[in-house]
């Protein structure tokens, strides 16, 4: 019983240790604005050389290029917005991580909704269907056993 | 058989045909690039082979300029040098100013390079930290830009060159003349349809 305590008291303290380990320590850089801003962005934009990275999962030199220039475009004042404006003037919109959701991309946002609701009115009626037909044999078959039944006593 | 089933499957089902015979049938290499019709993004770069200082586009209107980007680690960028070093040569007395652009690499390596390759006409640019590749968004080399004399990029070409392909898409920009108006905006010139014609291959 003591032991089984202990193992739960260590398993309950585990990850508030872990959380304390993870923390900076009053020696570490704390993390500016501005790098904060170029993760988020580097995160909705894409890795050119990559396949389906974002340049902030990207360990490609390029992507580290364009961090950079992300930096310093937002470091001069440019806002989020203007730096992606930026790049999807040299990439196209194809260097989105998110397509923006217009004209054709239209499909990539509502064809899975329009799926997934074909699928659930689909399986609803296919399931009633199952149903009916199940209690119409049932009853077909209670029907025909009762009819024995009469025709013996007969 | 029940005909109705058959029409609403098939019917539910031709959307889905439909996505996945345009999906199918793209090259995923061939991206759009949004830069044929536009003013070609200005850059100033050293020489590091072939020549002394430094190159800047802006000083180079009036006339055509075929900026290709190469690495010394790329391998399709072999199969085109020979074609770009003829063109080079055959359509100087015509003006057309030929540059390549070291990309992702070392000026030593670079220059073995084209050492190994026997040679280049024309001067080879220094890159560093690729801000002219990402200006013109680049997505790999080799890659090459075809400007026209009004400033203006004619053609984007992913991948390597053959003569006939080069000579004809370098005939294409010539054809288009330049115009005295300022070239400050995508307004401020159009070049000919022709010449937009097949943009980014």
């Amino acid at each position: 019983m003591r032991r089984m305590l202990i193992t739960l008291l260590l398993c309950a303290l585990a990850p508030a240790a872990a959380t304390a380990q993870a923390a900076p320590q009053s020696g570490d850089v704390p993390e500016t604005q501005l790098e904060r801003d170029v993760r988020a962005l580097s995160s909705e934009l894409r890795c050119p050389v990559c396949q389906g990275l974002s340049l902030q999962d990207s360990p490609a030199e390029l992507s580290q290029e364009m961090k950079d220039v992300i930096r310093q475009q937002l470091a001069e004042g440019r806002s989020p917005e203007e730096v992606k404006a930026y790049f999807v003037s040299k990439y196209g919109e194809w260097i989105l991580m998110e397509p923006k959701a217009e004209g054709f991309n239209l499909a990539v946002y509502v064809l899975p909704v329009v799926g997934l609701i074909a699928g659930a009115t689909f399986v609803f009626f296919t399931a009633r269907k199952w149903v009916r037909q199940g209690g119409a044999a049932e009853l077909a078959e209670e029907e025909a056993a009762e009819e024995e039944a009469r025709a013996r006593i007969a | 058989m029940n005909w109705k089933r058959v029409a609403m499957s098939f019917l539910f089902s031709l959307p889905v045909i439909g996505l996945l015979a345009f999906g199918l049938t793209r090259d995923p290499r061939t991206i759009d690039s949004p830069l044929p019709g536009r003013p070609a993004p200005d850059f100033t770069l050293p020489i590091f082979e072939n020549g002394e200082g430094t190159v800047s586009l802006s000083e180079l209107r009036g006339q055509v300029v075929v900026l290709n980007f190469f690495a010394s680690w790329c391998l399709e960028c072999r199969y085109e040098h020979a074609a770009l070093a003829m063109a080079s040569s055959m359509y100087r007395p015509q003006g057309v100013q030929f540059f390549a652009v070291l990309y992702n690499d070392t000026p030593e390596k670079g220059r073995r390079w084209i050492e190994q390759m026997g040679g280049q006409p024309y001067p080879a640019l220094y890159d560093e930290g690729s801000r002219t590749a990402i200006d013109y968004g680049l997505y790999g080399v080799p890659e090459t830009f075809i400007i026209d004399r009004n400033g203006l990029v004619v053609q984007k070409k992913i991948g390597p060159w053959s003569f006939d392909e080069l000579t004809a898409a370098i005939d294409k920009a010539l054809a288009i003349e330049a115009v005295d108006a300022p070239t400050d905006g995508p307004e401020a010139v159009k070049p000919t349809a022709a010449a937009v014609q097949g943009g980014a291959e």
